[in-house]
């Protein structure tokens, strides 16, 4: 299956309800309040949230006016015209000019960053790059296990401690193996922590701190794993995650199924964080870079 | 803007309580503040417009009229209404058979096997023998994952290699059945409720083994999704209930109500961190009063029946009701907080202190206590019992001995003078009095 057709059929699921919806809504229909209730209907349903929602609809039913829209189908082109104004442009991971490149993946539990780090690892190694990954979850039960089973499968190497050590300690070690072996890329993988424990986000901090002191420029990016079903705490953990570790993108996992994912409209909007990839399936290559475009055409069913 | 659901509604109200009997239109105002709340805090938008239908038809007329305090009636119906949308009372898990088969299922990510590893504790703790058994063939290491859980609190963990997950499942049961286990909690792979393939396994592990119990593990933070995977996992397999996992973090939780009332099946178990310990029965009254901010005190005082030895306690109500309370007395108190566990969760159950619980900084109030509690270890015996033979000279060898400042002290000394006097006022009060204290001192 080609890249273009795998990102459309995952993103057909989580689509059709909304295309659907948003059609039925739209097709023939007269500009009124209650089509605009209508449509924030629809945005609220994607986990947009009620905030951004009425931010949106805000303008929508300003400009409408202003450009004296006609039917339906003006409404819509609005609308999205404003949805893609808050998303912003489409951003890539892209590399730093010195090597080891480091990336580290954060987020709350379960949201998928080992599988996440699995697939990204894969895709550097195909581009030909040479890849560590660094088991920097050392709470959970059996991660190390589970990263190092990735490492194989995406050809990287896996550098790891026992159990309970100190997941700082984790990513010295790997930033100065991943500097003695002249990789291209190192990439951290973080314990799942959620955003209200305030000593795991320490641990964190300290992780990003020993980083930082050991290659001043790194973390070159620090990607935020958000799960498509996520509903208005994404926020929260943005904000929070944020603040601890510099994030400066997103990875939206899990948007093959139902979910819309709707939420990294309200973060972009309200913290200024872009998606970056998006993760539509379990496949090893089922991990993409998001572009916005693509992604409101998907939601339009265009 | 990260207020939560139990903030939002106490703000509505507080508004309400200000202006008040109530009309027709102030109950319609509060139920605009209420349905944006619920929205906020991921409730699904048509389990919102019935729930505030529902409260309206029972808000607005007689009964409401005729109240001398018409906003504590509305927060009444609310909290009725919620509690009737959440399950009415506690519902039990079904073990009656031996063995007993509880089926775990969800999305990936949910907390399936943790929360497995933490049932067997709990039927462990029954006095009951639980099997753990490993169907994630799947996700790699999820296997060596229930394993280690297994491992930590003790109980056996059945798994095979190179089979199917029926086979498995099948074959667990008849390993049970022989080495008299009579609990057998099988931990299933997560999956998307679209996947077709994988859905088909679950139905037929579920006709292999046939389940008293098939739980939907669901994830507090999920958002409007949570109705549509909650359904097709219930229209798939007739699940049997849910537990709710995440619930240390902030998120507002509103799922629960949402995949409540559209499968209509009850939240069994809520799960409250990382440690196995941390499954608790679900109480709707106790999630309602959460959620309107009436704190979740039925809970705390669990905890806190759990921790503190009631002779200690009876003692020390004592002391504190006559005039012998001194830091000593304070010490043992710290301790016996300490003890019911970290500040951060217990405060959220705290009526009002919900607010503290998102900007407040535990971190603070941990570092102040261990600081108290080596101001306290630094005095003598003497000092301890009688504070007030400390001076200057005393004060500044406490200072040195805990490595902090003679204000500290003195902010110590003062506070502990504060708490004494406001102690005494609770005296009164009896059991009340008894929970409070200690609180004072963290401002």
């Amino acid at each position: 299956m080609g890249f273009f057709n795998k990102l459309v059929s995952g993103l057909t699921k989580t689509r059709d309800n909304l295309v659907n919806q948003i059609k039925s809504v739209l097709s023939g229909k007269k500009i009124s309040e209650e089509l605009f209730e209508e449509l924030e209907e629809i945005l609220i349903v994607a986990d947009v949230g009620v905030a951004s929602t009425m931010e949106i609809m805000d303008n929508v039913r300003e400009r409408c006016k202003t450009e004296k829209a006609k039917d339906g189908e003006d409404v819509e082109k609005i609308l999205k015209e404003e949805i893609r104004d808050l998303l912003g442009d489409k951003e890539e991971l892209v590399p730093p000019n010195t090597k080891p490149w480091v990336i580290m993946v954060v987020g709350v539990n379960g949201v998928g960053k080992t599988t996440t780090i699995g697939k990204l690892a894969a895709k550097f190694s195909n581009e030909g790059k040479k890849v560590v990954l660094a088991a920097g979850d050392t709470f959970r039960a059996a991660a190390a296990e589970q990263l190092e089973i990735w490492a194989k499968r995406a050809d990287a190497q896996l550098i790891s401690q026992k159990e309970g050590s100190d997941p700082a300690a984790v990513a010295y070690d790997a930033i100065q193996a991943a500097k003695s072996r002249k990789a291209d890329v190192l990439i951290i993988d973080t314990a799942g922590r959620l955003h209200t424990k305030s000593n795991l986000m320490d641990e964190l901090k300290k992780m990003y701190r020993v980083v930082n002191r050991e290659m001043p420029d790194a973390p070159h990016d620090v990607l935020l794993v958000i799960d498509a079903t996520t509903g208005q705490n994404g926020l929260s953990q943005a904000k929070v995650f944020k603040e601890a570790t510099e994030v400066n993108g997103i990875a939206l996992t899990k948007l093959d199924g139902t979910a819309k994912g709707g939420i990294v409209v309200a973060i972009k909007s309200e913290l200024g964080i872009p998606v970056k990839l998006i993760g539509v399936g379990e496949g090893i290559d089922d991990l993409q870079t998001f572009d916005p475009d693509q992604f409101i055409d998907a939601l339009f069913g265009e | 803007m990260f207020e939560n659901l139990a903030e939002k509604l106490q703000n509505t109200f507080a508004n309400l309580k200000r202006r008040g009997k109530l009309t027709e239109k102030d109950v319609d105002l509060a139920l605009k503040e209420v349905r944006l709340a619920l929205l906020e805090a991921d409730v699904n938008y048509k389990v919102v417009k019935k729930f505030t239908e529902r409260v309206r038809e029972r808000a607005i007329g007689e009964e409401v009229l005729k109240s001398l305090t018409p906003a504590q009636q509305v927060v009444k119906i609310v909290y009725d209404e919620l509690t009737i949308l959440m399950g009415g009372t506690t519902a039990q898990l079904n073990l009656s058979h031996s063995p007993s088969v509880i089926m775990l299922v969800g999305l990936q990510g949910a907390g399936k096997t943790t929360t497995a590893g933490k049932l067997a504790k709990n039927i462990k703790e029954r006095g009951r023998r639980p099997l753990l058994v490993a169907c994630d063939i799947y996700r790699p290491a999820a296997i060596k994952q229930l394993q280690v859980v297994g491992g930590q609190v003790e109980v056996e963990v059945f798994s095979q290699e190179n089979q199917k997950p029926v086979g498995i499942a099948d074959a667990a049961l008849k390993y049970a059945n022989k080495n008299g286990f009579d609990v057998v909690i099988i931990d299933t792979a997560g999956r998307l409720h679209i996947d077709e393939e994988l859905m088909q396994e679950l139905i037929d592990i579920k006709s292999a083994v046939e389940p008293q119990e098939i739980l939907f593990i669901a994830d507090a933070m999920t958002g409007q999704d949570a109705v549509n995977v909650a359904d097709s996992f219930n229209k798939n397999l007739e699940i049997s209930g849910v537990v709710l996992t995440k619930m240390d973090g902030d998120a507002r939780g509103g799922a629960a109500l949402s995949i409540r009332e559209v499968v209509g099946k009850p939240i069994k178990f809520v799960s409250f961190g990382e440690k196995l310990d941390s499954l608790e029965p679900f109480h709707p009254d106790r999630m309602a009063s959460r959620i309107l901010g009436m704190g979740d005190l039925n809970t705390i005082l669990e905890k806190a029946q759990k921790a503190i030895d009631e002779k200690e306690a009876a003692a020390m109500v004592q002391k504190i009701t006559t005039d012998d309370f001194n830091l000593e007395d304070f010490y043992e108190q710290m301790q016996q907080m300490k003890k019911m566990g970290p500040l951060d969760q217990l405060l959220g159950m705290v009526p009002g202190m919900n607010k503290l619980k998102g900007q407040a900084n535990f971190e603070t109030a941990e570092k102040e206590m261990k600081q108290i509690e080596a101001i306290i270890n630094s005095m003598t015996p003497n000092e301890r019992r009688k504070p007030a033979i400390i001076d200057a000279s005393r004060k500044k060898r406490i200072a040195n001995g805990a490595g902090v400042r003679v204000q500290d002290v003195n902010k110590l000394l003062k506070q502990f003078n504060e708490t004494k006097k406001l102690m005494r006022q609770f005296g009164g009060l009896g059991g009340k009095g008894k929970r409070k204290m200690g609180m004072p001192f963290f401002n």
